[in-house]
C-alpha cells in the first residue's frame, strides 16, 4: 500500500504545502533544514493537528479527504517521536503492550520485536531507568507491536552520542529492510539519510523541493542537494573478499572493484558508500602510477557550472552514478563534455557510517 | 479536657472534609483538565473565579452561600418549592460551602500537574490507538498523580480549618453543623482554655501529619524519576 500526501497547514509564521508519494515498501526519508516542516508533515500524517487540509491515503484507506478526518487512534499507523517520549509510569513491557491490547494484534509480532531489538532482560525495567540508546529501542518496538500498516520515525537518532548512534542504527537498518510497510523517516543529517533511506523528499520552507529514488535526487545536477559544498553520491556494494596483506576490502560496485580499508567489515556484507564529489577527480588516460587506489572508467553524462567550479554527473558501466566537483578550466582543457570517456579516481570513500 | 461533644465535632469535620474532598476531586479533576488543555481566550476569567476563594474573606463567600442556599435564596427557594429543605444550616450545606472554599487547593496543582504531563504522552497514546477518555484515564490520570494527592490532602487539610464560612451557612447545631474550629471557638467564648487546647492540638497534630505525608510522598516521586 503506498502512501500519499497532500498537506497544507496554514499557521502563523509558517505555512506548510507539502505534496509527496511514498512506496508501499522501503524508507522514505523526509530530509532537509531544521524548520523545514517535516515533522508537521508527520504530524498530518498521524493526524494529531487538526487544523490541516489536503489528502492522506495509504492504500485504499483515506485517512484525510474533503470532509474526511479520521482520528488518530483510529489510523493503523505507529509514530516513533523525538526523545522517544516513553510511559514514564510504566514499564518497558507495559509501554511496549499499551498499543498492542487496543489494537487488537496478535503477541507473536511483539515477542518477534523483543527478540530483534534485544529488550529482553529490559522488559519489568522502569522507563525512567533506561539509557537513552534503549529508550529509543523501545520506543521503536512500541510503535511497532501492534503491527501497523505504516511507520512514522521522527529523527529516531537525534540527542544520542555516537557511542548510542552506532547502537541503535543497526536496529533501524535491519528493520527497515524487513518491514513489509512503507516507513517515513525525519532527519536532517544526510549520512543517516544515504544510509537508511531507499527514496527521499527533499523539504524547504514547507515545501518539497525534490522527489524521488535516493540515488537520483542525491546525484541530480538541477537539485538542490548537488549544488550544495557538500554533494555526494551513494553506490550500493558487496564485500567480494579480505586482502589480509594490506588490510584492504573488495567491494562490487556496479561492475566496478573498489579497494576500501577492511575495518569492521566481512565477506558477503553489503554496503552503502558515500562519495562526496570533492573526493572525486578526473584524469582522461588511466595514469600507470599513482598512489590513489581506485580509478575506474565513467562516461561524463551531465555538467552543471558556477563560477570557477563544475560539477559532472558521471555514469558507471552498470548505470550507478557518481559526482565529481571539478574546476572550470580542467573542465575545458579536458574536454569533460557529455558521451566523454573518462576515468574518475576516488580520493576517498565513507562507508556508511 | 475532651468532652463528647468535642468528639462529636471533631467526627464531623472529618467526615465533612472527607465528603468535600470527594466532592472536589470528582469536580476539580476534569476541571483543572479543561483549564490545563484549553486553549481558549476565557480561559483566565475561569482561573481567576476558582482562585477567589484564595483572597476572599471567608465571611464574605459564607455570606453570599447563606443567601443562595437560604430558604429565601434562588436555590434555597427552589429546593422548598420542591418540598425539600433549604440547605442552609445543614450538612449538606457545609459540604457546598467547603467545596467552593477549597476549590482552589484542589484545582491548581492538579491543573499544574496536567500542564507538566503536556500533550506528547497524549499524542503517543493517541497513536497506539486509545481514544479520548482512554488517554485521560490511562495516561493522563497516572502521570498527574502527585499532583492529584497534593490536591486531596490539601483540600482535606484546608477544610479542617474551616471557620468562616461554617458559621455563615452552618450556625451552630451540634451533631449537624458544630464543626471542630467551631468548638474551639465556642471554648474560648465560655473561657475553657483547657478544653479549646485540646481540640486545637488534636487539629494542629492531624493538619500537620497530613501535610508532612504528602510532601513526603511528592519527595519520593521525584526522588523516583531521578
Amino acid at each position: 500500500m503506498s502512501l500519499v500526501v497532500e498537506l497544507r497547514q496554514h499557521l502563523e509564521a509558517f505555512e506548510l504545502d507539502a505534496a509527496f508519494q511514498a512506496p508501499a515498501r522501503g524508507v522514505t526519508a523526509l530530509f532537509g533544514p531544521s524548520g523545514a516542516g517535516k515533522t508537521r508533515v508527520l504530524r498530518g500524517v498521524a493526524g494529531l493537528d487538526r487544523d490541516v487540509s489536503g489528502r492522506v491515503h495509504l492504500g485504499d484507506q483515506h485517512w484525510l479527504d474533503e470532509g474526511v478526518f479520521v482520528s488518530p487512534h483510529h489510523r493503523s499507523l505507529g509514530y516513533v517521536f523525538q526523545e522517544a517520549s516513553l510511559f514514564e509510569h510504566l514499564d518497558v513491557a507495559g509501554n511496549i503492550d499499551y498499543g498492542l491490547r487496543r489494537r487488537r494484534a496478535g503477541r507473536e509480532r511483539r515477542d518477534e520485536l523483543v527478540e530483534l531489538l534485544g529488550l529482553g532482560s529490559l522488559l519489568s525495567r522502569r522507563a525512567e531507568t533506561l539509557s537513552g540508546g534503549e529508550r529509543r529501542r523501545v520506543a521503536i518496538a512500541r510503535a511497532l507491536a501492534p503491527a501497523p500498516d505504516l511507520l512514522l520515525m521522527d529523527e529516531p537518532l537525534a540527542g544520542l552520542d555516537p557511542a548510542r548512534r552506532a547502537e541503535v542504527l543497526p536496529y533501524i537498518e535491519s528493520l527497515s529492510r524487513t518491514l513489509a510497510i512503507p516507513v517515513l523517516l525525519v532527519s536532517h543529517q544526510l549520512d543517516e539519510v544515504a544510509r537508511l533511506a531507499d527514496h527521499l523528499v527533499l523539504m524547504d520552507h514547507g515545501r518539497v523541493r525534490a522527489q524521488g529514488p535516493l540515488d537520483a535526487v542525491l546525484a541530480d545536477l538541477d537539485g538542490p542537494l548537488a549544488a550544495q559544498a557538500d554533494a555526494s553520491a551513494v553506490l550500493r556494494g558487496v564485500v567480494r573478499g579480505i586482502d589480509p596483506r594490506w588490510d584492504l576490502a573488495e567491494v562490487d560496485c556496479g561492475g566496478v572493484t573498489l579497494l576500501l580499508p577492511a575495518t569492521r567489515l566481512t565477506e558477503g556484507q553489503e554496503l552503502r558508500l558515500r562519495i562526496a564529489a570533492r573526493d572525486v577527480s578526473i584524469v582522461r588516460e588511466r595514469p600507470r602510477d599513482s598512489s590513489i587506489l581506485n580509478i575506474f572508467p565513467v562516461t561524463v553524462v551531465n555538467r552543471r557550472g558556477a563560477g570557477a567550479q563544475v560539477t559532472l554527473e558521471l555514469a558507471l558501466d552498470d548505470g550507478a552514478t557518481l559526482l565529481a566537483r571539478v574546476t572550470a578550466r580542467s573542465a575545458e582543457e579536458l574536454m569533460l563534455e557529455h558521451g566523454a570517456r573518462v576515468h574518475a579516481q576516488v580520493k576517498s570513500v565513507a562507508v556508511l557510517p | 479536657m475532651i468532652t463528647a461533644g468535642d468528639l462529636e465535632a471533631l467526627r464531623l469535620t472529618l467526615m465533612l472534609a472527607a465528603a468535600s474532598t470527594a466532592v472536589l476531586l470528582l469536580l476539580g479533576t476534569p476541571l483543572a483538565w479543561w483549564l490545563a488543555r484549553t486553549q481558549r481566550r476565557g480561559k483566565f476569567v475561569v482561573e481567576a473565579l476558582v482562585a477567589l476563594p484564595l483572597v476572599l474573606p471567608p465571611t464574605v463567600l459564607g455570606f453570599y452561600l447563606l443567601l443562595l442556599l437560604g430558604a429565601k435564596g434562588p436555590l434555597g427557594g427552589l429546593l422548598s418549592s420542591l418540598g425539600l429543605r433549604p440547605l442552609a444550616f445543614t450538612f449538606g450545606g457545609l459540604v457546598i460551602g467547603s467545596v467552593v472554599y477549597s476549590l482552589p487547593f484542589v484545582v491548581q496543582p492538579i491543573q499544574d500537574a496536567f500542564v507538566r504531563v503536556g500533550p506528547r504522552p497524549l499524542e503517543v497514546a493517541a497513536t497506539l490507538g486509545a481514544g479520548p477518555l482512554d488517554r485521560f484515564f490511562t495516561v493522563a490520570l497516572p502521570l498527574a498523580r502527585p499532583g492529584l494527592l497534593t490536591g486531596a490532602v490539601l483540600g482535606f487539610a484546608h477544610t479542617l480549618g474551616e471557620f468562616g464560612v461554617v458559621l455563615m451557612i452552618g450556625g451552630n447545631i451540634p451533631g449537624e453543623t458544630r464543626v471542630a474550629s467551631i468548638a474551639i471557638y465556642d471554648h474560648v467564648e465560655a473561657l475553657d482554655y483547657g478544653g479549646a487546647h485540646g481540640l486545637s492540638l488534636l487539629l494542629l497534630g492531624l493538619s500537620f501529619t497530613l501535610l508532612v505525608a504528602v510532601y513526603g510522598l511528592n519527595r519520593r516521586v521525584r526522588v523516583m524519576r531521578a
